[in-house]
């Protein structure tokens, strides 16, 4: 019990992206498997930041006065490292997402359909 | 084929969880992740940046070169957007749905007023939210999202005309390829000035009044400007491309 709640935010990541991946590889919309993508996406995100995460610390902005700097104890601040990367990971999935539906809509135009069985009979078919 | 799917998850699920044991524990001030690099990032930020907020001054400083390739691909992302969608030729399977009629303008009026209220706030909480990201949470990332978010809120509340009408189509190219032409800019003057690239601290020449640290403080919010138009036109663009499928005629 101990064990499990000590590393719990580990097993909320690994079932949010369970969810997703699952999305990803079995679900025959291209809409359905992009909201997968974006659920694992989450999920990463989530797995950051909460590898950034210290017991007892506050947001990463030092405190300071208009005078010379005192000392300032690492241990006191969180990680700022994770929340660098997921900030623009955040905005790149967001803008990804976007090209991926765009792409999306374009299949819909040629083949009238976002189901991946339909669109591979008729490029057998061909 | 769901079945191996299934398979295929609950063994990645598994092998993760058996990962796990190895990992530090959540929130451990002494984890890896926390003891290597960061303690340098939290200690040194203030003396060599002056920029309290360590977020900022990692993500426009000591990482400046992922920040401006980060930047290039939601650039890239909006342009993808644009090429796909905007004035295509080929033949179209799509069913279309019915146009609905224009409602009277009494119907929305609620919507539209909060919208048309909302919208210069949210503007000017956002330049808040880019200027003061040296001392607050906020950035460049951040900030140009908002404002993204104010033209898009615009589009939903009234019609695309109306934001095309404010943010032709032309602004909203050349203002993301003018923010990441500020943020490679400014890294190519820090080369002209004989230092590196993206190394602010060449800017104390060009700046009046500033030293070496003042001048990376400096340099990071030009940084932030250009990420924060960059950003706020590529949502713009991705937005009106998609909602309305590259025709600019109605969207949602």
């Amino acid at each position: 019990m101990e064990f499990l709640l000590a590393k719990y935010n580990y097993w909320f990541y690994i079932l949010i992206m369970m969810v997703g991946f699952y999305a990803m590889i079995s679900k025959n919309n291209l809409v359905k498997k992009m909201i997968g993508v974006s659920i694992f996406q989450a999920a990463i995100i989530l797995f950051y930041v909460s590898i950034g995460a210290k017991r007892g610390a506050t947001i990463p902005i030092i405190e300071h006065g208009h005078d010379a700097v005192h000392h300032i104890d690492p241990t006191a601040y969180i990680n700022p490292l994770p929340h660098v990367l997921m900030l623009t990971a955040i905005v790149v999935s967001v803008s990804t997402l976007g090209v991926a539906l765009a792409l999306i809509s374009k299949i819909y135009a040629k083949y009238g359909t976002i189901e991946e069985d339909e669109i591979n009979e008729q490029l057998t078919d061909v | 084929m769901k079945l191996i799917g299934l398979i295929v998850v609950i063994a990645t699920g598994l092998l993760l969880l058996w990962g796990v044991t190895d990992f530090p524990d959540w929130a451990d001030p002494q984890s890896p992740a926390s003891t290597h690099l960061s303690p340098h990032f939290l200690t040194e930020s203030i003396e060599e940046t002056a920029v309290p907020n360590v977020v900022t001054s990692v993500l426009g400083d000591y990482r400046g070169f992922d920040t401006m390739l980060e930047t290039t691909v939601v650039f890239a992302a909006g342009i993808a957007v644009y090429t796909l969608l905007r004035r295509s030729r080929r033949k179209d399977l799509r069913e279309k749905p019915e146009m609905i009629e224009e409602e009277l303008p009494h119907q929305a009026l609620i919507v539209k007023t909060i919208c048309r209220l909302m919208a210069p706030f949210m503007q000017l909480y956002a330049l808040y939210v880019i200027a003061h990201g040296h001392h607050s949470p906020g950035g460049g990332f951040q900030g140009g999202v908002i404002l993204g978010a104010s033209f898009i809120l615009l589009a939903i509340g009234f019609d695309l005309k109306m934001v095309l009408k404010r943010m032709r189509e032309k602004t909203t190219l050349v203002l993301g390829i003018l923010g990441v032409l500020i943020f490679s800019g400014i890294g190519m003057v820090c080369v002209l000035l004989e230092k590196n690239f993206l190394d602010y601290s060449a800017l104390s020449a060009i700046l009046p009044a500033t030293d070496i640290i003042m001048a990376r403080s400096h340099g990071i919010l030009g940084v932030e400007i250009g990420v924060a138009l960059a950003v706020m036109a590529n949502l713009v663009l991705i937005y009106v491309n998609l909602s309305s499928d590259g025709k600019y005629e109605r969207g949602l």
